[in-house]
């Protein structure tokens, strides 16, 4: 295998990450400090989320890692890459058979169960960060449940645009307390996070741990005349035709045509393995 | 009833007793006492350091003092301490029901969201989450501080000085607060704008029935709002009375100098 502790971390650092996972389970939404190991990879590529998976992995464990829903994208591969090598787990692309899933920027199509874990990866885990730059004052304001200014920046939204145009990222109240940044999965997601698995999220450079117990209460946050909603491309997947999928939008030429794809390979992979097609999914299956 | 009526009126709105605050061997405030009952405007003048701007953000709960009390006459439990209440409900009072107006515009608005959201703030703090409702209430404030609403999406960056410290006052009243605090409200304007400013805030203090407390070294400002007036030298204050029995008997060596000090146009 390598010479390396399984998992990459030594058992002292999963101790401690365990410590804050348990913490942040216990007090759903709150971002849990811990002391964030320096990873062989750059801050940005996933490192707290790495931390987590690291800390969560048992060797009986089959690992999924995907970003932006795709198992085959340079992120996704390097880290599914890194725990082969560190940790020798059995790795998957299919969401149903893994147990603990590694995302970036999504969650899967295919609903989660009580046996999986889902480890996100957080760019910056403050929601209030861009209105109060202050750590010790958005700190103070989570403890006081002071959120009004959460509700500012809708407002702008509205104001500026006519409508919420925040599409990633969209802040949520947990379990009727905290409000937490989902990390940048799109808001057409927001209503899966009331889910079956648990879910973990992790900052390595910001060296915050969060989480979201299964079945705890989420509530994205809007305002009584324009009410939240979960919004996609309006069009079918291309290649098997799902219609309540999340896109990706995919340039063809210099014509200006272009296709609508699925952002979750696996589960557009599992659609047309079952016989479904779209638009252009049918030249694939005659080039096979 | 009638003797009932008095007798509310006359409870105090503020009442400061022996507030103290040192910075470490030197004075900041020493011994304030004074009660500010609903509807007055009193003025705190006084040279650079005499500990105005001290006295003011202790009262206000920006930076604890040393000793003393500071008295607040709340709408649900009556006469409450504000530096013994837990920082939650000094914190809900300082988004309710009082409002704090800074020298600089910038120290009190939010330069990167628009001037309906600084408006709005205060209104989703305490739990506005109807926008229409929340915009509809931004532009009638704008209005009232004389701010055409077709610059409600505007950034407060575009404003005028002279803007921005309306809109900065309009941000602060708009949950309609009971005691304002203002820290030199028309210092760094030019004249014209101070005199429309002044007017404006008299206008509204009147209208709203406001207690303020209003710390500035400009004698016109004092003269033009403040019912009563303390006068503060070296942490002390010297002098207290009626504006107009402070200013034109002057008793203490120092309220002389002062109000000679004062150019006649």
């Amino acid at each position: 295998m390598s010479d390396y502790n399984f998992a990459y971390l030594d058992e002292q650092t999963k101790r401690m990450i365990r410590r804050a996972i348990l913490k942040g389970l216990a007090v759903p939404g709150y971002q849990v400090p811990f002391a964030s190991r320096e990873m062989p990879m750059p801050y940005g590529w996933g490192t707290g989320g790495v931390q987590v998976s690291a800390a969560t992995l048992t060797p009986e464990d089959t690992l999924k890692v995907i970003d932006q829903g795709a198992d085959d994208t340079t992120n996704a591969v390097s880290i599914r890459k890194f725990f082969e090598r560190t940790a020798g787990v059995a790795t998957t692309e299919e969401t149903t058979k893994a147990s603990v899933i590694q995302t970036r920027h999504r969650i899967p199509e295919a609903e989660l169960t009580e046996d999986q874990i889902l480890v996100y990866q957080v760019p910056i885990p403050e929601p209030l960060r861009f209105l109060e730059p202050r750590e010790t004052e958005t700190r103070k304001m989570h403890s006081l449940e002071e959120y009004g200014l959460m509700h500012v920046k809708l407002y702008e939204d509205i104001s500026q645009h006519g409508d919420i145009a925040t599409s990633y990222a969209y802040p949520v109240k947990v379990e009727d307390r905290y409000v937490m940044d989902p990390s940048p999965i799109p808001k057409f997601d927001n209503p899966k996070l009331e889910m079956a698995a648990i879910q973990l999220f992790g900052a390595g450079r910001e060296q915050r741990i969060y989480a979201v117990p299964p079945y705890t209460k989420v509530v994205s946050l809007d305002f009584e005349d324009y009410p939240f909603e979960a919004t996609k491309a309006d069009h079918p997947c291309d290649l098997c035709g799902s219609e309540h999928s999340y896109l990706d939008e995919v340039i063809l030429d210099d014509a200006g045509n272009r296709m609508f794809v699925c952002s979750d390979t696996d589960y557009c992979r599992t659609r047309r393995a079952e016989g479904h097609v779209g638009r252009l999914g049918e030249s694939e299956g005659e080039a096979a | 009833m009638g003797a009932q009526m008095k007798e509310q009126d006359m409870t105090p709105l503020l009442q400061v007793n022996g507030l103290t605050k040192m910075y470490g061997p030197r004075i900041g405030c020493k011994d304030v006492n004074f009660d500010l009952y609903p509807g007055e405007v009193m003025g705190i003048v006084g040279e650079s350091g005499s500990g105005k701007s001290t006295l003011l953000n202790a009262m206000a709960g920006h930076h604890a003092p040393d000793r003393g009390e500071v008295v607040f006459d709340t709408r649900t439990d009556g006469p409450v301490d504000t530096l013994t209440m837990s920082e939650p409900e000094r914190r809900m009072l300082g988004r309710t029901d009082w409002a704090f107006v800074h020298q600089h515009a910038r120290d009190g608005l939010r330069m990167s969201v628009s001037a309906g959201g600084n408006i709005g703030e205060r209104l989703m703090a305490v739990g506005g989450r109807h926008y229409g409702e929340i915009r509809e209430q931004a532009a009638d404030w704008l209005g009232r501080v004389e701010i055409s609403d077709t610059r409600i999406d505007d950034r407060p960056s575009a404003f005028s000085g002279g803007m921005q410290q309306r809109l900065q006052i309009a941000r602060n009243l708009v949950t309609g607060p009971r005691l304002v605090f203002m820290d030199e409200p028309t210092g760094g304007l030019d004249v014209s704008v101070q005199a429309r400013l002044l007017d404006l805030l008299r206008s509204l203090v009147r209208e709203m029935g406001l207690s303020a407390i209003i710390v500035t070294h400009d004698l016109a400002v004092v003269r033009l709002l403040a019912d009563r007036l303390m006068v503060m030298k070296d942490g002390y204050v010297v002098e207290s009375g009626l504006t107009d029995q402070v200013l034109d008997d002057p008793q203490h060596a120092y309220t002389q100098l002062l109000v000679s000090s004062v150019l006649q146009v």
